[in-house]
């Protein structure tokens, strides 16, 4: 391998000499061999952008090659795991130097001395084609950890295979070719893992969030952006997803976000049990803890190394949700490095290369027929962060044109304490189509009837708060004060929901479906009423409607809703 | 003995050029000598050709002539005890005609990363005794939260009674304080420094001092020397350090006056892109760190150009710190003080600091309630201004009330009235309390029971 000499060092941005290094090679910058990558060769210079703090290096010092790019180490013991955006497990880090990150720190992604228990599922004589299972660990409880040829690796016949306990680093089996395999792989972040077939997303990934299930869903393997401006909720919607989502797998990146927020996260995710299995969600998760003060390139890295694990995961045969919090400091580190590097910038100062690197990210998603035969799937759920939460900048507008489900925040119901915040008329879901049959099948035939009924009450509220803006609502035809009043009801007791009200932030499709009945119910009882001439002020005063609202708090809100619904039925009938 | 090079080939604004150096480290300690002065610098970008410097107390009077010798280190504070009581210039010396801090630690201000999975969550109440932040915009020690305000709003004395009040329920230990400001009036400044001498507050605290009239670059050191030090007294000392540190769009200023220096290609508004990532290096440096007995709070203040929070400075600060406190100049035209509008106002960890064992089980509904109907009431004034009040439904004329209510007794205070969390929470159910029972969707039947002015008074009747 080839040393070279630092030239030049401008903030993460360094410029050596005589390395023989390929683009995006990782190479170890200065006496303390800092992590850092090759992003860009000019004549006789490397452009190097490097992980670490740069603080006090020195042109001549050296520059030594590793002949690969950045990789993550795929095998047991990911999961559970707090990395920083190259895959280094921050514990391990604590350990090493403290409770403040230092330098020059080398640790591997996984465990290399912990034993595994590896099960042959392949025995001698069997062919194994690339990406093959043929093996398997139990990494948590709960999750059986596939042991896979790596899918570059061209396979064959098994010689041997052995049972037993080994490290990662210990040969568990070998081909006919002599080639021998281990349980663990190394695969390069930036490049996508293969899959036998791309599968249409028909399946909905249950939230249990009533604005996203019941209003614009997302499907397995999917991909949706979480645009708004500061406090609006997209890390509590993030972080609500991960608890709840029915997937197999969790890969939270914390991408340029905050400190506290990820020990936020790092406290609940080992206490919060799944709900199916009563298991801390903490065993099926992975998370990526790049804060914002954390150097910028690890920061551009931390995307790349969280799809990998997530893929990897996929490969296996799991459905993983992959956030990311933030997609814009994401962007805001390639603008960075960019403008170090004197490119020519495109849309405000971001590089033109911004929306390829987009799509490139959100094409990784999908569910998934994987090498090893069976199905798996990665979801993507991206938070956007648009400057002066103004959705026309170039970040939000190249993620709309990848994503295929958009949750638009609104600062004006953040202020009025209405979450999820959620604007109900911009938002939508490109899954729509394709998923109702499943509701249809699973959840009610009226799931989606229901479902268009409430929206077309919102979109006329809409139009009449305008009104009303000019003239009061008393002077509204009788109607049309109803459905003022039903809408009111759709958003404050329906689409509202506390993500921290240990009821609320989690409703079963069923419960979603019941509620949204019942509402609807009332609108109609109530149009009738109006119909026979009950005045509005009645109508609208029933104290059933008042005990609908909290039925949602509720657990075992079944007997409630009935004793509710049938205590509506009597009042509308009393009514004069 | 360091060598000195008369290499200076350009000046430009707040930077010096100097070539044929020995291999110079990036971020490096630069002293430069012209006359009898000593400057300070710091190394921007270096290579074999040619240094670029950055010079704090400004390039005014320097030459081609002008010494330069590299320390062969990046920029330290010298840190001890005796720091406690100090007042420091922007950059660190003494501005109080005191000696020069006597080292016990050096340490490098540019300050590593906290490891994330090192960090305690913050959740410890901070009562403030001003209702609109510890009802419905709850502080917690280690937490950063920003006050964002306009030109000529007192945003300066609700700091200084934040700083004055601010203590942790049922313990008697206070915050060690650090003071930094950054291109502020020395008249602004002396507001302060007789306020922390009036208190005593003085003797438990640092003082950084950057005015208007002292160099621009030099603002770049100032918060760094004060975070510096917050983490020394916090996780060397074991305090609970309270910094302000104001005016963080003086800081900005200077950011983006060196980008420009240096001809960088800039963002949004020409301050620099990087400037996101800048301004998170310093609030990230608040928190707990478990294990370990002490703690950093942070209040940044910052003035909005022209009062738009969507001015890069507020944008950017509202993605990284954990809430705001908005203060509002239509309530200070109002009369109203502390003139915090809670609507666009957030305590992103209020959750975790709340409730029983914190501060009381219904903190959390009494704070929704409220602020559902201060926002509802502040949309009626808009309709109550074109169709006139009388037009209302009742339940838009309670509501309507309702808002004028909370702005004058739940809002408005004293400047040195410091009210419990059970003062501030009463108050909000005396206000809930004129509205029909059935209003009050947002708390549960058990806290309505057991708070609600109508039971409480039966209660203790009862009794
Ligand atoms: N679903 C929810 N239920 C209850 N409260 C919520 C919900 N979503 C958001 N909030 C409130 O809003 C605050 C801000 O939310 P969050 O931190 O998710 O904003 P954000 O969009 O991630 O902001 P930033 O871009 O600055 O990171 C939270 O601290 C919480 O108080
Ligand atoms: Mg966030």
């Amino acid at each position: 391998m080839e040393v070279g000499k630092v030239k030049r060092v401008a903030g993460p941005l360094v410029q050596a000499i005589g390395l023989k290094a390929s683009m995006y090679d990782l190479v170890l910058v200065g006496e303390e061999g800092l992590m850092s990558e090759v992003i860009g060769i000019s004549g006789n210079k490397h452009i190097i952008q490097v992980y670490e703090d740069t603080g006090g290096v020195r042109p001549g010092e050296p520059v030594k090659e590793t002949g690969a790019p950045l990789v993550a180490q795929l095998g047991p013991g990911i999961l559970t795991q707090i990395y920083d955006g190259i895959q280094r497990p921050l514990p391990k880090l604590a350990e090493m130097s403290g409770d403040f990150i230092s330098r020059g720190l080398f640790v591997d992604g996984i465990d290399h001395k912990k034993k595994w228990e590896f099960k042959p599922t392949a025995k001698k004589g069997d062919a194994l084609k690339p990406g093959q299972a043929f093996g398997e660990v139990q990494e948590q409880l709960l999750i059986n950890h596939k042991i896979m040829v790596p899918p570059k690796m061209k396979g064959g016949a098994i010689k041997e295979i052995y049972g037993g306990n080994f490290t990662v680093d210990e040969t568990v089996c070998v081909l006919e070719d002599g080639t021998e395999l281990t349980m663990m792989h190394k695969w390069p972040v930036r490049q996508a893992r293969p899959v036998a077939e791309k599968l249409a997303p028909t399946i909905p990934l249950r939230t249990g969030q009533r604005v996203v299930d019941g209003f614009f869903s997302l499907a397995k393997g999917g991909t949706a952006a979480i645009p708004g401006g500061f406090g609006t909720g997209k890390t509590v919607m993030q972080q609500t997803l991960s608890k709840w989502a029915d997937v197999d797998i969790v890969i939270y990146v914390g991408c340029g976000e905050r400190g506290n927020e990820m020990a936020d996260l790092l406290h609940e995710f080992p206490e919060l049990q799944d709900p199916r299995t009563g298991r801390p969600l903490m065993e099926r998760s992975i998370v990526y803890a790049n804060t914002s003060n954390m150097p910028v390139a690890a920061r551009e890295a931390s995307i790349y190394t969280g799809m990998t694990t997530a893929e990897y995961y996929r490969d296996m045969g799991y459905d993983c949700l992959m956030t990311a919090d933030s997609t814009s400091r994401w962007a805001e580190a390639m603008r960075e490095m960019g403008s170090r590097l004197e490119e020519m910038p495109g849309e405000e100062g971001y590089p033109a290369y911004l929306g390829a690197r987009l799509a490139d990210f959100y094409e990784r998603a999908g569910r998934a027929a994987v090498l090893n035969g069976g199905q798996g799937s990665v979801s993507i759920v991206g938070a956007v962060s648009p400057a002066g939460g103004d959705f026309t900048e170039p970040v939000t507008q190249n993620t709309l044109r990848m994503v295929k489900v958009f949750w638009a925040l609104d600062s004006k119901l953040t202020q009025r304490r209405h979450f999820p915040s959620i604007n109900w008329l911009d938002s939508y879901s490109l899954y729509d189509q394709t998923l109702e049959p499943w509701f249809v099948e699973n959840v009610s035939p009226n799931w989606n009837k229901n479902k268009r009924r409430a929206m077309a009450i919102l979109q006329e509220n809409a139009e009449l708060e305008e009104i009303v803006m000019l003239v009061g609502s008393d002077a509204l035809p009788e109607d049309q004060q109803i459905t003022l009043e039903v809408a009111r009801m759709i958003i404050n007791f329906w689409l509202a929901q506390s993500a921290f009200h240990p009821v609320d932030t989690f409703a079963p499709y069923k419960k979603q479906f019941d509620l949204l009945e019942a509402i609807l119910k009332y609108r109609d009882l109530a149009f009738d009423a109006v119909q026979k001439g009950i005045p509005v002020a009645q109508i609208t005063s029933v104290p059933s409607k008042d005990a609908l609202a909290k039925v949602r708090l509720e657990a075992e809100y079944e007997p409630i809703l009935a004793k509710v619904m049938a205590q509506m039925e009597a009042e509308f009938k009393a009514l004069k | 003995m360091t060598k000195e090079y008369k290499t200076i080939t350009e000046i430009s604004g707040p930077l010096i050029f100097v070539e044929k150096t020995e291999p110079v480290g990036y971020n490096e300690l630069v002293e430069i000598r012209t006359g009898g002065e000593l400057k300070r610098g710091q190394v921007l970008d270096t290579s074999d050709e040619i240094v670029v410097i950055q010079v704090f107390e400004g390039t005014g009077g320097l030459s081609k002539d002008s010494a330069v010798s590299f320390t062969g280190d990046v920029i330290k504070m010298p840190l001890s005890p005796g720091i406690v009581g100090r007042v420091l210039s922007g950059s660190g010396r003494p501005r109080d005609g005191g000696p020069e801090i006597v080292p016990e630690v050096l340490r490098d201000i540019a300050g590593a990363a906290i490891n994330p999975a090192s960090r305690e969550k913050p959740r410890a109440f901070i009562q403030t005794g001003i209702s609109t932040i510890d009802g419905t915009n709850t502080l917690v020690r280690g937490q950063k939260l920003p006050i964002f305000s306009g030109a000529g709003l007192p945003h300066n004395d609700v700091a200084l009674q934040i700083a004055r009040q601010a203590k942790a329920l049922g313990e008697a230990e206070s915050f060690a304080v650090i003071f930094c400001a950054m291109g502020i009036t020395n008249e602004e400044a002396q507001h302060f420094l007789a306020d922390f001498e009036r208190t005593g507050a003085l003797e438990r605290a640092v003082v950084f001092l950057n005015l208007a009239d002292d160099p621009a670059v030099e603002r770049i050191l100032t918060p760094r020397l004060g975070l510096t030090t917050a983490e020394y007294l916090a996780f060397d000392l074991d305090m609970h350090v309270l910094i302000i540190y104001t005016d963080m769009t003086n800081y900005c200023e200077s950011l983006r006056q060196m980008g420009a220096a240096r001809e960088e290609v800039p963002g949004r508004r020409g301050y620099p892109g990087y400037m996101y990532t800048d301004l998170a290096i310093q609030y990230e440096r608040a928190g707990i760190i478990r294990g370990k007995k002490g703690s950093i709070t942070q209040f940044p203040i910052l003035t909005m150009p022209g009062d738009d929070i969507t001015h890069p400075i507020p944008d950017l600060s509202g993605y990284i710190t954990e809430g705001q406190i908005i203060i509002s100049r239509e309530l200070h035209r109002k009369g109203i003080y502390p003139p915090v509008d809670i609507r666009p106002s957030l305590s992103r960890l209020m959750n975790s600091g709340i409730g029983k064992g914190h501060t009381r089980e219904d903190h959390r509904a009494v704070s929704d309630q409220l602020y559902a109907y201060y926002a509802e009431g502040n949309d009626l004034r808009g309709l109550a201004a074109i169709v006139g009040k009388e037009a209302l439904s009742e339940r838009d004329k309670l509501v309507l009330e309702f808002a004028d209510k909370f702005e004058k007794r739940f809002v408005n205070q004293g400047r040195d009235e410091d009210r419990s969390i059970f003062d501030t929470l009463q108050i909000g159910w005396d206000l809930l309390a004129d509205l029909p029972e059935a209003m009050l969707t947002r708390v549960d039947d058990k806290y309505i029971k057991q708070y609600h002015p109508k039971y409480a008074s039966a209660a203790k009747k009862a009794e």
